[in-house]
């Protein structure tokens, strides 16, 4: 697959359910009670139950892994946790859309920007994932 | 209550080592919604040259903020834990994470700061096989919120 600047990877769109949060403290070891216990996310100030940020970030880099199909390729990945993914106690949870773009290549290496959106607002802050190129 | 800056630079012993588990790996992946097949399915790791199942890329985030936790509790510190958030996260790799694997995790504090009156705490985990082989890099910056300046 030739890569090139420029190229978008096909979108995917995630829903995220309470049951997707305890699902994910299991296989992560993060417990914290933000994620499951409404009483306690409203009492330190939050709107509800809210998704790790690991979550988000583990979720939106599948749109990079299962388009390369080649993890040795990954080199790096970061963003930051600009903003809380809400997740409402409801059979439809939250709904959160990955579009990644080839942001730059240079010396065998791509760049490849992420954006994660849910409710009309990014969730993640320079979300970049780099990988090598033939 | 600022953070004592004497702790940039310090590296602490590391935690034991950390046996990566097939199934911990296909409970990670369905987790995180990741598809391709070198996560679940062992016959086509192997088809691709692995000796195992393959962890999703954000899977070295379970060594990494275990480690990271032992250190930040350090009352010498003068972090407050219960006010932490997750700033924002970046991994390096060498390779991917794969089943089998016996993994050691060194904590090492990279840079304190503060702004807005939030403590500000950057931790670099380097994460390597029992014979000192590099696998990946994990770098979280954490966040105490309103913890400097005393107005918490």
């Amino acid at each position: 697959m030739e890569i090139v600047e420029g190229m978008e990877l096909p979108t995917k769109t995630f829903t995220i359910t309470r049951a997707d949060l305890v699902r994910y403290a299991g296989a992560s070891g993060d417990f914290n009670v933000i994620h499951w216990n409404e009483r306690i996310a409203k009492d330190v100030g939050l709107p509800d139950v809210i998704a790790h940020g690991m979550l988000t970030m583990g979720l939106a880099i599948g749109v990079v892994t299962d388009w390369l199909e080649d993890p040795s390729r990954l080199l790096s990945y970061g963003c930051r946790f600009t903003r809380p993914v809400v997740v409402p106690d409801d059979a439809d949870g939250a709904e959160l859309t990955v579009s990644a773009t080839v942001s730059g290549i240079a010396d065998g290496v791509a760049s490849i920007s992420l954006r994660a959106v849910c409710e009309d607002v990014t969730v993640l802050g320079k979300a970049t994932a780099t990988i090598k190129v033939d | 209550m600022a953070l004592n800056p004497d702790f940039v630079g310090r590296t602490y012993p590391p935690a034991p080592a950390y046996l990566v588990g097939r199934e911990k790996i296909r409970e990670f992946a369905r987790a995180v919604g990741a598809t391709d097949p070198v996560h679940l399915d062992l016959q086509a790791a192997r088809a691709r040259g692995y000796r195992d199942l393959v962890a999703p890329p954000t899977y070295a985030i379970r060594l990494s903020m275990a480690a990271a936790e032992n250190v930040v509790v350090d009352p010498d510190l003068g972090l407050d834990y219960t006010k932490v958030v997750h700033g924002d996260q970046r991994f390096e790799y060498s390779r991917p994470i794969v089943a089998g694997d016996e993994l050691v995790c060194t904590v090492t504090i990279d840079a304190i700061r503060s702004a807005a009156g939030n403590d500000i705490l950057t931790t670099r985990a380097d994460i390597a096989t029992l014979d000192g082989e590099h696998v990946v890099t994990s770098y979280s910056v954490l966040v105490a919120r309103g913890t400097d300046g005393g107005d918490a």
